[in-house]
């Protein structure tokens, strides 16, 4: 099943917080898009999923914005 | 069989992670006694984190990481961020121990934190918690005598180490039942950073965050100057985290009690408060360069708003005729807004006085 965030104009951790959140609430599998805008995020996000062993299955970088894939490992 | 079982067993602790040198050290000095470690941090919604490097492109060499999530993984221990926004209010508006030099409520902040901490290891099974605290690295909430005072009203007890200055303390219930050794425990003491300079440097850790002035904003004193403005304004000493967002962006000019301009300083900051564009009044350029506002507070009348479009009009590009035309946007509800063209003849710099900046 996917899920989604709108993480627009928060600044981190909060996009961590959310996703961390979030991915608490999911069954294993299930994946994540998550839309952010502040830079930091293409940084902290990958970094969180890392150490929690979850999998970042796509990052794409549009003008404005950036599109997480996440999967619950 | 059991007991053996459970004697195999490493004993666990929650380090307070904050991201700089001190915590990352303590939680090292841990891991290399045989202790599983995991770090918790705490989002007050006031960390320095980051924040204003990722919004301001002029900061763009500085690293957009999360410092306590880059020690975590440099540390290959997991990491729990907790927001705690909402229940931080109380020690920022109400601290039984009072403020420091600004609005860093750091007593009850450091109490507050451990209680959380301590709430967490009981729910979660481990077993103590660890800070990276030294006695008299902070002249509030790290002095000797504050120690067992945070202790004893966060509710750890003896169940929080501090690996860096255990030493010059009483002994912990992790030092008397032997789950740690106290003779490879620290003792160090006093403002100086040489000891976990060397430290870093034995254990090849060469690249870590050091705030000049701490991890919080509310040790910044116009940070804390804005805080107080918002409060006076409002007649009330409350805040939403967007309000405290806001203060650490742009320009905050007051010319009235009534109202004040939020004025972006540069395209970063022009991206990030147009985020809030649906929340605010906000004031946009039509006929030339320059940057957006926020109004926050109420405009009572035209006057108010050709005042606050004249400033705004100070930090635009110069026009040929030198009449600037600027787009107010009034929210009307969370999908509607209407809009209207004012023209008007910008302030000269002197003209927007010394005493309506807040800093």
């Amino acid at each position: 099943m996917k899920h989604y965030l709108d993480l627009k104009n928060f600044l981190c951790p909060m996009p961590v917080i959310k996703v961390q959140n979030k991915i608490n609430e999911i069954n294993i599998g299930d994946t994540i898009e998550a839309i952010c805008t502040d830079p930091g995020t293409l940084h902290d996000i990958p970094t969180w999923c890392r150490i929690n062993s979850h999998i970042i299955i796509n990052i794409n970088q549009e003008p404005g914005y950036i599109e997480f894939l996440i999967q619950k490992n | 069989m059991q007991n053996t079982t459970q004697k195999t067993q490493p004993k666990k602790a929650v380090a307070l992670i904050s991201g700089g040198l001190d915590s990352m050290l303590a939680a090292k000095l841990m891991i290399e006694q045989g202790i599983h470690v995991e770090g918790i941090n705490f989002f007050t919604g006031f960390c320095v984190e980051g924040h204003t490097h990722a919004i301001r492109k002029k900061d763009k060499s500085k690293p957009k990481r999360n410092n306590s999530l880059w020690v975590a993984e440099q540390l290959g221990i997991k990491l729990h961020i907790i927001d705690i926004v909402e229940e931080y209010k109380d020690v920022v508006i109400n601290p039984k121990h009072g403020y420091g030099a600004h609005l860093n409520p750091c007593l009850d902040c450091k109490i507050f934190m451990l209680k959380k901490a301590f709430e967490w290891i009981k729910a979660n099974n481990f077993d103590f918690i660890i800070t990276g605290e030294v006695i008299g690295q902070r002249p509030k909430s790290q002095r000797k005598a504050c120690m067992p005072i945070v202790a004893e009203q966060s509710g750890a007890t003896n169940l929080l180490l501090r690996p860096l200055c255990a030493q010059n303390l009483e002994p912990t219930l992790p030092e008397i039942e032997g789950w740690v050794d106290r003779e490879q425990l620290l003792n160090l003491t006093g403002r100086s950073r040489k000891p976990q300079f060397e430290l870093a440097e034995k254990y090849n850790i060469s690249d870590y965050a050091q705030p000049a002035g701490g991890c919080c904003f509310l040790t910044d004193k116009a940070y804390s100057n804005k805080l107080s403005d918002l409060w006076k304004n409002r007649n009330s000493k409350n805040y939403e985290l967007d309000d405290i967002m806001l203060l650490k962006i742009g320009r905050h000019i007051r010319p009235k009690n009534n109202f004040k301009l939020i004025i972006a300083r540069e395209e970063g900051e022009n991206n990030f408060l147009s985020g809030y564009k649906k929340s605010f009044i906000n004031l946009e350029l039509e006929n030339t360069t320059g940057p957006l506002a926020l109004i926050d507070g109420k405009i009572e009348s035209d006057e108010d708003l050709e005042l606050a479009c004249k400033i705004l009009g100070r930090f635009a590009k110069a026009t040929e005729n030198g009449f600037i035309d600027i787009k107010v946007n009034f929210k009307l509800d969370n999908e509607t807004s209407k809009s209207k063209i004012i023209q008007i003849t910008p302030f000269e710099p002197e003209q927007v006085l010394e005493s309506w900046y807040l800093k």
